[in-house]
């Protein structure tokens, strides 16, 4: 690539090339990306993020395809982030999301991005944090984020949205389960999606009863009938949406969580940082690592490294003479 | 850099003209996938302007396009275009398809980078891909 120059120049014109590399840079954790976010930062604002998750199949992306469609009608311009698990065996995977949305293909004001769950150095928050800081700055007023609720990344995606539509269908069989498998707690809304099949009443009257278990919360979830591929239930579903959002505003809970948000990020980073580069050096001096071997136990190494090392920790391309205003 | 994670190879495959067969092509996702890359399927009936929108947008290095309905001759050489239009020559073009070796030649000379027809294993293409793309 052509260097930080390019990419900033390109990120700033507005080429959704600029955008789409950096986002890459992001997902590989590139430390130079520092420079670039650096630079935008008194453009930064963050975009409403939605998170999308649920079993394969219920309807995340049709669900996703005609909110894009609302929300282009109210003049919004939308990010889509699709997230799938890899092939456990090869690392590959197939990346299908965007077939379900092709009619906004070629609308300018969509960006539509397909994401591997897996091999993101400092996880798949780490990754989606960054990429939903470019998409504000990129311009974009919400970022949606699907992801399938079969693992690990759906908890990683909503502890990075706002807000969190949890996705269910009738005859899945499989709902109660999903409620039980600890899903529950990170809905924000609830979408009962292919409402046109039988038995969708019933799953509204499952997740009623299963929200009138737990503890009496301070928000108490909407439940929301949908068909996403007639985008019907759509308006009542972002309008639960707003909803939550407000909740979070009025409560002071949407800057309590922005601040948690960038305190873990900073302590991730140092964590990230640090950690690279104390590997490096076990690798290359060989003084250190024969003393840590003859140690036996790792406490004395760390110690040293964390104490002697201090600003040196920081990876060379991530280093900028940057600082923060002081008070 | 070894600090910096390796990307996977990213590779946008599409069916570009009217015919409504996608069999074809999801063996051939699966055989990628198989190989460790990264494909971002975008379905059926893409225009040029539709698929290398995709590739641009999904930072990809690789477009893949199916074709059987005949048309190779001009969507083929209208995606070259289309991504020397959006400056983004850079990205590799490969094909498949049951295409005539006289057409191949001229495909080539147009810039598709490699054309695969329907009678080539599979291994070919990832032999290929791994080939031009050592570090993906
Ligand atoms: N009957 C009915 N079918 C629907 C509805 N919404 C989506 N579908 C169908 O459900 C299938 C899966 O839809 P997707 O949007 O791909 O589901 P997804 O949850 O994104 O799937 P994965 O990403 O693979 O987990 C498709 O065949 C859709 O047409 C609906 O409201 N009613
Ligand atoms: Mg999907």
């Amino acid at each position: 690539m052509s260097g930080d120059r390019d990419l900033a120049a390109e990120f700033r014109a507005g080429n959704v090339r600029g955008l789409a590399r950096a986002i890459s840079l992001v997902e590989q954790r590139d430390p130079t990306v520092r420079h670039l976010l650096e630079e935008l930062r008194d453009g930064l604002r963050r975009p409403r993020v939605l998170g999308f998750t649920g079993a394969p199949g219920t309807g995340k992306s049709t669900l996703v395809d005609a909110l894009v469609g609302l929300l282009r009608g109210r003049d919004q311009k939308v990010a889509v982030v699709a997230v799938d698990p890899n092939s456990p065996f090869s690392g590959g995977a197939i990346l299908g999301d965007r077939i379900r949305m092709q009619r906004h293909a070629l609308d300018g004001g969509v960006y539509i991005r397909s994401m591997g769950a897996r091999g993101h150095l400092g996880g798949l928050s780490a990754a989606s944090r960054e990429a939903i800081r470019l998409l504000g700055a990129f311009g974009f007023d919400y970022v949606l984020l699907e992801t399938v609720g079969v693992g690990q990344s759906e908890l990683e995606v909503a502890a990075v949205a706002d807000t969190t539509v949890v996705v269910l269908t009738p005859g899945q069989g499989d709902s109660v389960q999903m409620l039980k498998a600890g899903i529950m707690e990170i809905a924000d809304v609830f979408a009962v999606n292919k409402a046109d099949l039988p038995g969708a009443q019933k799953v509204v009257q499952e997740i009623r009863s299963m929200l009138n278990m737990g503890p009496k919360l301070a928000w108490k979830p909407p439940i929301v009938m949908t068909v996403a591929a007639r985008a019907e239930g759509l308006e009542e579903l972002l309008e639960a949406v707003e909803r939550h959002q407000q909740h979070l505003e009025t409560t002071g809970e949407a800057a309590e969580r922005a601040a948690e948000r960038l305190k873990d990020e900073a302590a991730d980073l140092v964590g990230e940082w640090a950690r690279r580069q104390a590997r490096k050096l076990l690798d290359d001096d060989a003084e250190l690592s024969r003393r840590l071997l003859d140690d036996r136990v790792p406490y004395a190494a760390a110690e040293e490294i964390l104490t002697t090392e201090g600003e040196s920790l920081v990876p060379r391309a991530a280093r900028s003479r940057h600082k923060m205003k002081s008070r | 850099m070894s600090a910096v994670q390796a990307k996977p190879l990213r590779i946008v495959l599409a069916k570009v003209g009217l015919d409504g067969h996608d069999r074809g092509v999801k063996v051939v996702a699966r055989a990628l996938r198989d190989a460790g890359f990264e494909v971002i399927y975008t379905g059926l009936r893409q225009t040029p302007a539709m698929v290398v929108e995709a590739a641009l947008q999904e930072d990809a290095q690789v477009i893949g396009l199916s074709l059987h309905s005949g048309a190779h001759m001009t969507l083929f050489p209208a995606v070259i275009e289309e991504l020397k239009k959006r400056q983004a020559g850079d990205i590799t073009v490969f094909g498949g398809g049951i295409i005539p070796d006289d057409d191949i030649a001229e495909l080539k000379k147009l810039g598709v980078a490699e054309i695969f027809t329907p009678g080539a294993p599979l291994e070919e293409i990832v032999t290929w891909l791994r080939k031009r793309f050592p570090d993906g």
